[in-house]
């Protein structure tokens, strides 16, 4: 039908050139993405190049598995704000358990935590219906303090990185990031169940409309159970990941500064808050975007205060923008 | 009287569970008095402040991330021009950083209202600019304030015809917390804004039917709590006698009390009362950890816990009363 009117009516290029765009929300972001990369390379001649790149890969990458689990969550309508705690969580107890059991067995042991607190906050929010934001905040705050607890007993045996994920989080093998064989198969996961399998689908259906979804079958809490544990997992490994590229085994507050960057990227992004729309792509582009942002405003040399309140109003503006282009329909 | 209690059952259970707390507290700390009472009254203040800000802006059906933010900005402003100046100036200085409270408050509102971006994500923008700025004021922990700010939350109201031992129990930071809350919210409540808060929490599109402005209502929602959020950056420096441009636990701590207090996440339910109280008795609690002698970090988890309980004992309640 549209194709109709669009053939006999001459349509304007600005409108076309919008639309387009609206159904290729993604195009906008890349455009932003490169636009952005453009004016560092103007202002300071000659950065984009091999090592930079290599570089910024490196830093979204953390940041990018983290947005998974604000995407995967917001799908739903929900938010997981615990992901800081459990990746700050599974970096210390692997780099506090490897010197004494090794790399295994204390990847094992990080990960615990984890799916713990993403049981928790799926049957917080799946059965007992609490709201996801109080719940994962309240989770957070548990874990933060357990691990307060928890470092104060290990404290004589010191940390260790093993050397797999310090391979991994900072090395780099002809000029790409080893971090990548980590986060393309995690990835190319995410995008799988969220575009091919049934429980991707149950997702966008619970965010858009949960009673229309609950009519038509699905079980709404043992989705929501599974997302949260996914989400739990997944910001377990971002932590992992972290240490290797930080090397700061011993820090309590590691992924905290990642938590709300996770957020913005993911709206960044294009993924609604209040459910049913996004996608993983938008995110990782998303994490991209605020990475490359952050090292425009450091070469910038303006003092911190401008930096942030020029990221605020940048997150803002990126999103509002972007929403007016991709809800004109 | 029971209809009132059956309506306010929530407030009731949490009044009960403080005066639980105070007798538990009178119990492990036989020589518990006056003295601490008023220094617990003290450090509610600021959470106090950064709670009712939140309430404002949930009942309305939203959210505001940039609480804490805004305490530290209003804090640092108000320092630093309070810094090497005259104690009359910070009779002008009180009123300005309130209005600037205010306005960014607003600001924070249009910025939803013209933007149409989710209320989460504005304040999350905002949380960043207003931390920014107020790292512009100030560089470092710094200023000062005048004397009678700081005398104004120190020490026990005295009212003549009544005891010593009575008065000895009200200190001055319990009376000017009630105060700044009671001349805000109660005509608040009364008027047709506050209404029309209530009602655009409850359900937009009925308010829109109704002939509510809902955008103006929205605005002047986040106005109000933009004015307690400058409340809280005030009792900050009045209490630390200087301004620290890095925001507190604030944030995380007004959202909690506020659904302790029973103000539902989404809007159109709840008071004021039940949020303070429910901050009175999370610092409390915290008090009695530490007389317990208590490993601090173990207090969060404890804190993180009951939070978790009584979110999912309410929720649990409310689903309850959902199919009889």
């Amino acid at each position: 039908m549209s194709s109709v009117t669009s053939t006999t009516q001459p349509v304007s290029l600005g409108r076309r050139i919008k639309r387009f765009m609206s159904d290729q929300p993604l195009v906008p972001l890349v455009i932003l993405l490169i636009a952005l990369v453009a004016v560092l390379q103007i202002l300071r001649p000659g950065i984009v190049n091999e090592r930079w790149l290599a570089n910024t890969i490196k830093f979204s990458i953390p940041l990018a598995l983290l947005a998974g689990s604000q995407t995967m969550t917001m799908l739903t309508g929900g938010i997981d704000l615990s992901v800081s705690t459990v990746a700050t969580m599974a970096a210390f107890i692997m780099a506090s358990q490897a010197a004494a059991h090794g790399a295994p067995v204390a990847v094992m042991l990080a990960l615990l935590p984890a799916l713990l607190i993403g049981v928790a906050n799926g049957i917080g929010a799946g059965v007992l219906r609490v709201h996801p934001l109080i719940m994962t905040l309240g989770t957070g705050l548990i874990g933060a303090g357990c691990l307060q607890v928890y470092q104060r007993t290990v404290i004589a045996t010191g940390t260790r990185i093993p050397d797999l994920f310090t391979w991994l989080g900072t090395g780099v093998t002809f000029g790409i990031p080893n971090a990548l064989a980590l986060f393309i198969p995690v990835a190319a996961l995410i995008l799988f169940i969220q575009k091919r399998t049934g429980f991707g689908r149950l997702l966008y259906a619970v965010g858009d409309n949960e009673k229309a979804a609950r009519l038509s079958g699905a079980h709404y809490w043992q989705v929501i159970l599974a997302l949260y544990v996914f989400s739990s997992l997944l910001a377990g490994v971002a932590g992992l990941l972290y240490v290797g590229l930080i090397r700061a085994p011993s820090s309590l507050s590691l992924a905290e500064p990642l938590l709300l960057p996770s957020v913005a990227a993911a709206v960044v992004g294009g993924t609604s808050i209040f459910g049913g729309r996004g996608g993983y792509t938008g995110t990782i582009v998303g994490a991209l975007i605020l990475t490359v942002l952050t090292t425009l405003l450091t070469i910038l040399q303006m003092p911190e205060g401008a930096r942030r309140v020029l990221f605020g109003a940048i997150i803002l503006l990126v999103t509002a923008v972007y929403l007016r282009i991709t809800e004109d329909r | 009287m029971s209809s009132f209690l059956r309506r306010q059952s929530w407030v009731v259970g949490l009044f009960g569970l403080l005066i639980v707390l105070f007798i538990l507290t009178k119990v492990i700390q036989p020589g518990y008095g006056s003295g601490d009472f008023g220094s617990l009254a003290r450090a509610v203040l600021p959470y106090a402040f950064a709670v009712a800000a939140q309430t404002v802006v949930v009942i309305a059906g939203g959210i505001d991330l940039s609480v804490a933010s805004l305490m530290a900005l209003t804090s640092v402003i108000a320092a630093s021009m309070m810094n090497g100046a005259s104690e009359e100036y910070a009779l002008f200085v009180v009123p300005f950083v309130l209005v600037v409270g205010l306005l960014v408050g607003a600001l924070n509102g249009l910025l939803i209202v013209v933007t149409r971006v989710p209320d989460i994500v504005v304040t999350l923008a905002t949380l960043f600019i207003l931390q920014g700025a107020a790292l512009m004021v100030l560089e470092a922990p710094g200023g000062a304030a005048a004397e009678w700010l700081k005398a104004s939350i120190v020490g026990t109201i005295g009212i003549p015809g009544i005891p010593e031992s009575i008065t000895a129990w009200i200190p001055k930071a319990l009376v000017v917390l009630l105060v700044c809350l009671g001349l805000v919210w109660i005509p608040l409540k009364r008027s047709a804004l506050g209404l029309s808060i209530y009602a655009i929490g409850s359900s937009e599109l009925a308010a829109f039917r109704s002939g509510v402005s809902v955008a103006r209502t929205r605005i002047a929602a986040y106005a109000v709590g933009g004015l307690f959020g400058a409340m809280g950056g005030l009792s900050l420096t009045m209490s630390t006698g200087i301004g620290a441009p890095i925001p507190g636990p604030y944030l995380l701590a007004s959202v909690a009390a506020v659904v302790l207090g029973g103000v539902t996440l989404g809007g159109g339910k709840g008071g004021l009362v039940g949020p303070i109280v429910a901050v009175f008795i999370l610092r409390l609690m915290r008090t009695d950890l530490t007389l317990l002698a208590i490993d601090p970090n173990v207090t969060s988890i404890v804190e993180g816990t009951v939070m978790v309980a009584v979110v999912m004992l309410g929720a649990f309640l409310a689903m309850r009363e959902r199919r009889p």
